[in-house]
Protein backbone atom coordinates (compact mmCIF):
# COMPACT_ATOMS: atom_id res chain seq x y z
CA UNK A 1 0.00 0.00 0.00
CA UNK A 2 1.78 3.52 -0.77
CA UNK A 3 1.42 5.84 2.03
CA UNK A 4 0.11 9.22 1.51
CA UNK A 5 2.97 11.38 3.09
CA UNK A 6 1.40 14.11 2.49
CA UNK A 7 -1.40 13.56 4.56
CA UNK A 8 1.17 12.76 7.35
CA UNK A 9 3.09 15.70 7.18
CA UNK A 10 3.17 18.01 10.09
CA UNK A 11 1.84 21.34 9.90
CA UNK A 12 2.98 24.02 11.69
CA UNK A 13 1.24 24.16 14.93
CA UNK A 14 -1.62 27.42 15.52
CA UNK A 15 -1.47 26.89 19.50
CA UNK A 16 2.27 25.94 20.78
CA UNK A 17 2.18 22.30 21.86
CA UNK A 18 3.39 21.45 25.25
CA UNK A 19 5.16 17.61 25.42
CA UNK A 20 6.76 19.21 27.78
CA UNK A 21 3.69 19.06 30.35
CA UNK A 22 4.62 15.81 31.14
CA UNK A 23 8.21 16.30 32.62
CA UNK A 24 8.12 20.04 33.66
CA UNK A 25 5.15 21.60 35.66
CA UNK A 26 3.60 24.42 34.44
CA UNK A 27 4.93 26.81 36.65
CA UNK A 28 8.99 25.80 35.74
CA UNK A 29 7.90 26.82 32.34
CA UNK A 30 6.32 29.72 33.09
CA UNK A 31 9.60 30.57 34.55
CA UNK A 32 11.54 29.77 31.88
CA UNK A 33 9.12 31.47 29.70
CA UNK A 34 9.41 34.89 31.64
CA UNK A 35 12.27 34.63 34.46
CA UNK A 36 11.82 37.68 37.06
CA UNK A 37 14.40 39.59 38.61
CA UNK A 38 17.37 38.22 35.77
CA UNK A 39 20.53 40.22 35.45
CA UNK A 40 23.65 41.51 37.60
CA UNK A 41 22.99 44.01 40.07
CA UNK A 42 25.34 46.64 40.25
CA UNK A 43 24.54 47.68 43.67
CA UNK A 44 24.27 44.55 45.49
CA UNK A 45 25.03 43.91 49.23
CA UNK A 46 26.28 40.63 48.56
CA UNK A 47 26.44 37.86 45.74
CA UNK A 48 26.29 34.96 46.40
CA UNK A 49 27.72 31.75 43.95
CA UNK A 50 27.02 27.68 43.56
CA UNK A 51 27.53 25.11 40.84
CA UNK A 52 26.37 21.85 40.62
CA UNK A 53 29.88 19.48 39.52
CA UNK A 54 27.77 16.90 37.80
CA UNK A 55 25.78 19.23 35.43
CA UNK A 56 27.92 22.29 35.31
CA UNK A 57 25.32 24.46 36.16
CA UNK A 58 26.45 28.05 37.80
CA UNK A 59 24.11 30.32 40.02
CA UNK A 60 24.56 33.91 40.96
CA UNK A 61 22.44 35.25 43.24
CA UNK A 62 22.81 39.34 44.43
CA UNK A 63 21.23 40.63 47.14
CA UNK A 64 20.44 44.00 48.11
CA UNK A 65 19.74 44.96 51.99
CA UNK A 66 18.14 47.60 53.54
CA UNK A 67 16.87 48.18 57.09
CA UNK A 68 17.90 44.85 57.49
CA UNK A 69 15.78 43.19 55.02
CA UNK A 70 15.89 41.94 51.60
CA UNK A 71 14.80 44.79 49.10
CA UNK A 72 15.82 43.24 46.32
CA UNK A 73 17.71 40.10 44.54
CA UNK A 74 18.43 39.33 41.15
CA UNK A 75 20.27 36.18 39.75
CA UNK A 76 22.08 34.92 36.64
CA UNK A 77 21.88 31.05 35.81
CA UNK A 78 23.88 29.07 33.05
CA UNK A 79 22.06 25.90 33.02
CA UNK A 80 19.57 24.00 32.46
CA UNK A 81 15.09 24.95 32.49
CA UNK A 82 14.75 23.98 36.38
CA UNK A 83 17.95 25.68 37.37
CA UNK A 84 16.41 28.51 35.51
CA UNK A 85 13.35 28.38 37.24
CA UNK A 86 14.74 27.80 40.59
CA UNK A 87 17.00 31.00 40.66
CA UNK A 88 13.70 32.78 39.16
CA UNK A 89 11.25 31.73 42.22
CA UNK A 90 14.08 32.13 44.58
CA UNK A 91 14.08 35.79 44.25
CA UNK A 92 10.71 36.04 44.41
CA UNK A 93 10.38 34.09 47.62
CA UNK A 94 13.36 36.16 49.08
CA UNK A 95 12.55 39.52 48.35
CA UNK A 96 10.61 41.54 51.06
CA UNK A 97 11.92 38.71 53.83
CA UNK A 98 15.05 39.15 56.45
CA UNK A 99 17.90 37.33 55.75
CA UNK A 100 17.32 35.18 58.92
CA UNK A 101 13.73 34.40 57.43
CA UNK A 102 16.01 33.33 54.46
CA UNK A 103 18.07 31.50 55.96
CA UNK A 104 15.22 28.75 57.06
CA UNK A 105 14.46 28.04 53.14
CA UNK A 106 15.07 24.24 52.23
CA UNK A 107 15.37 23.38 48.61
CA UNK A 108 11.90 21.46 49.13
CA UNK A 109 10.35 25.31 49.51
CA UNK A 110 11.86 25.90 45.99
CA UNK A 111 10.33 22.27 44.60
CA UNK A 112 7.20 23.31 46.64
CA UNK A 113 7.27 26.64 44.79
CA UNK A 114 7.92 25.31 41.21
CA UNK A 115 4.73 22.66 41.55
CA UNK A 116 7.08 19.98 41.48
CA UNK A 117 10.58 18.80 39.80
CA UNK A 118 11.43 15.47 38.21
CA UNK A 119 13.08 13.72 40.58
CA UNK A 120 16.48 13.96 38.48
CA UNK A 121 16.11 17.31 38.57
CA UNK A 122 15.75 18.12 42.51
CA UNK A 123 19.13 18.99 42.71
CA UNK A 124 18.13 22.36 40.92
CA UNK A 125 16.52 23.65 44.00
CA UNK A 126 19.55 23.14 46.42
CA UNK A 127 21.85 24.56 43.77
CA UNK A 128 19.30 27.72 44.51
CA UNK A 129 19.58 27.24 47.96
CA UNK A 130 22.96 26.79 48.19
CA UNK A 131 23.61 30.32 46.39
CA UNK A 132 21.16 31.90 49.05
CA UNK A 133 22.85 30.29 52.08
CA UNK A 134 26.62 31.50 49.98
CA UNK A 135 25.26 34.81 50.22
CA UNK A 136 23.87 34.92 53.44
CA UNK A 137 26.98 33.80 54.89
CA UNK A 138 28.40 36.80 53.46
CA UNK A 139 26.13 39.21 54.69
CA UNK A 140 27.18 38.09 58.64
CA UNK A 141 30.82 38.36 57.76
CA UNK A 142 30.29 41.59 56.34
CA UNK A 143 27.80 43.04 58.85
CA UNK A 144 29.73 41.85 62.24
CA UNK B 1 18.73 12.86 0.19
CA UNK B 2 18.79 15.92 -1.62
CA UNK B 3 16.20 17.46 -0.31
CA UNK B 4 17.39 17.18 3.10
CA UNK B 5 20.92 17.82 2.14
CA UNK B 6 19.19 21.37 0.61
CA UNK B 7 17.57 22.10 3.46
CA UNK B 8 20.18 20.85 6.43
CA UNK B 9 22.72 23.59 4.34
CA UNK B 10 19.60 25.88 4.09
CA UNK B 11 19.04 25.98 7.77
CA UNK B 12 22.94 26.21 9.06
CA UNK B 13 23.63 29.07 6.23
CA UNK B 14 20.65 31.31 7.66
CA UNK B 15 21.79 30.18 11.28
CA UNK B 16 25.24 31.16 10.81
CA UNK B 17 24.03 34.90 9.73
CA UNK B 18 21.31 35.24 12.59
CA UNK B 19 22.79 34.34 15.29
CA UNK B 20 26.15 35.27 16.49
CA UNK B 21 28.19 32.62 18.81
CA UNK B 22 27.29 29.15 17.36
CA UNK B 23 29.53 26.25 15.34
CA UNK B 24 28.67 22.75 13.91
CA UNK B 25 30.06 20.45 15.58
CA UNK B 26 31.85 17.36 13.40
CA UNK B 27 33.37 17.58 10.02
CA UNK B 28 30.97 19.24 7.70
CA UNK B 29 31.92 17.53 4.62
CA UNK B 30 32.11 13.80 6.08
CA UNK B 31 28.58 13.28 7.43
CA UNK B 32 24.93 12.03 7.12
CA UNK B 33 23.20 14.88 5.09
CA UNK B 34 19.45 14.80 7.13
CA UNK B 35 21.43 15.93 10.53
CA UNK B 36 23.23 19.06 11.62
CA UNK B 37 24.94 19.75 15.55
CA UNK B 38 25.14 22.92 16.44
CA UNK B 39 26.82 24.34 19.81
CA UNK B 40 25.43 27.23 21.03
CA UNK B 41 28.19 29.27 23.27
CA UNK B 42 26.90 30.05 26.55
CA UNK B 43 23.47 28.86 26.61
CA UNK B 44 22.37 25.18 27.70
CA UNK B 45 20.91 22.98 24.98
CA UNK B 46 18.20 21.97 27.18
CA UNK B 47 16.52 25.47 27.81
CA UNK B 48 16.92 25.76 24.11
CA UNK B 49 15.29 22.38 23.53
CA UNK B 50 12.37 23.31 25.90
CA UNK B 51 11.70 26.81 24.60
CA UNK B 52 11.39 25.49 21.06
CA UNK B 53 9.24 22.15 22.05
CA UNK B 54 7.13 25.07 23.79
CA UNK B 55 6.81 26.69 19.97
CA UNK B 56 6.35 23.62 18.46
CA UNK B 57 9.32 22.28 17.18
CA UNK B 58 11.45 19.47 18.08
CA UNK B 59 14.78 19.00 18.34
CA UNK B 60 17.42 17.26 21.08
CA UNK B 61 20.03 18.01 22.80
CA UNK B 62 21.11 14.05 22.74
CA UNK B 63 20.76 10.89 21.70
CA UNK B 64 17.36 9.01 22.57
CA UNK B 65 18.80 6.54 24.69
CA UNK B 66 20.27 9.21 27.04
CA UNK B 67 17.29 11.43 27.16
CA UNK B 68 16.51 12.74 30.85
CA UNK B 69 20.32 12.01 31.46
CA UNK B 70 22.55 15.02 32.47
CA UNK B 71 25.39 14.16 31.16
CA UNK B 72 26.12 15.96 27.69
CA UNK B 73 26.10 13.80 24.67
CA UNK B 74 28.43 10.79 24.72
CA UNK B 75 28.83 11.19 20.97
CA UNK B 76 30.11 14.94 20.91
CA UNK B 77 32.43 13.80 24.08
CA UNK B 78 33.94 11.51 22.21
CA UNK B 79 34.92 12.87 19.18
CA UNK B 80 36.84 15.13 21.50
CA UNK B 81 34.98 18.25 22.05
CA UNK B 82 34.62 20.08 25.24
CA UNK B 83 32.24 19.62 27.82
CA UNK B 84 30.40 23.29 27.65
CA UNK B 85 30.14 22.65 23.67
CA UNK B 86 28.29 19.36 24.95
CA UNK B 87 25.73 20.86 27.40
CA UNK B 88 25.35 23.86 24.81
CA UNK B 89 24.81 21.75 21.88
CA UNK B 90 21.23 20.71 19.46
CA UNK B 91 20.74 17.89 17.25
CA UNK B 92 18.45 19.16 14.03
CA UNK B 93 17.06 16.37 12.70
CA UNK B 94 15.51 16.30 9.25
CA UNK B 95 13.61 14.39 7.14
CA UNK B 96 12.69 14.12 3.41
CA UNK B 97 8.49 15.22 4.72
CA UNK B 98 9.91 18.94 6.09
CA UNK B 99 9.57 21.90 3.99
CA UNK B 100 11.21 24.58 3.89
CA UNK B 101 8.38 26.96 5.47
CA UNK B 102 9.56 24.32 8.43
CA UNK B 103 12.93 25.49 8.23
CA UNK B 104 11.71 29.36 8.00
CA UNK B 105 9.72 29.05 11.37
CA UNK B 106 12.28 27.75 12.97
CA UNK B 107 15.18 30.50 11.96
CA UNK B 108 12.29 32.54 12.90
CA UNK B 109 11.51 31.20 16.35
CA UNK B 110 15.30 30.64 17.65
CA UNK B 111 16.92 34.06 17.30
CA UNK B 112 15.34 35.56 20.18
CA UNK B 113 15.34 32.37 22.65
CA UNK B 114 19.07 32.16 22.20
CA UNK B 115 19.00 35.70 23.37
CA UNK B 116 16.98 35.57 25.90
CA UNK B 117 18.94 32.83 27.58
CA UNK B 118 22.03 34.37 27.21
CA UNK B 119 20.80 37.31 28.84
CA UNK B 120 20.04 34.90 31.88
CA UNK B 121 23.58 33.30 31.87
CA UNK B 122 26.41 34.72 33.84
CA UNK B 123 29.45 35.62 31.39
CA UNK B 124 31.34 32.61 29.91
CA UNK B 125 34.56 33.45 32.57
CA UNK B 126 34.09 31.63 35.08
CA UNK B 127 31.61 28.94 34.33
CA UNK B 128 31.49 24.95 34.71
CA UNK B 129 34.52 23.77 36.67
CA UNK B 130 33.31 20.33 35.99
CA UNK B 131 36.46 19.14 34.14
CA UNK B 132 38.60 20.31 36.85
CA UNK B 133 36.29 18.80 39.68
CA UNK B 134 36.32 15.57 37.97
CA UNK B 135 39.72 15.22 37.01
CA UNK B 136 41.03 16.21 40.79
Amino acid sequence: MKRNYKGLRRRLPAEPIQYFYTMYSAKVLEHLESPRNVGEMVDATVCGEATNPVCGDLLHLYLKVVDGKIASSSFQVQGCPPSIAAGSVLTELITGISPEEARQLKPQDITRALGTLPRNKEHCSVLAIDALRNALAKIQSDVV
Amino acid sequence: MEHTRKLRDYLEEELFKRIPGISVNGDRGHRVPNISNINFDNVEGEGLQISLDLKGVAVSTGSACASGSQEPSHVLMAIGLPRDTGYGSLRFSLSKDNSKEEIDYLLETLPPIVEKLRKISPQAKERRPAVELSSA
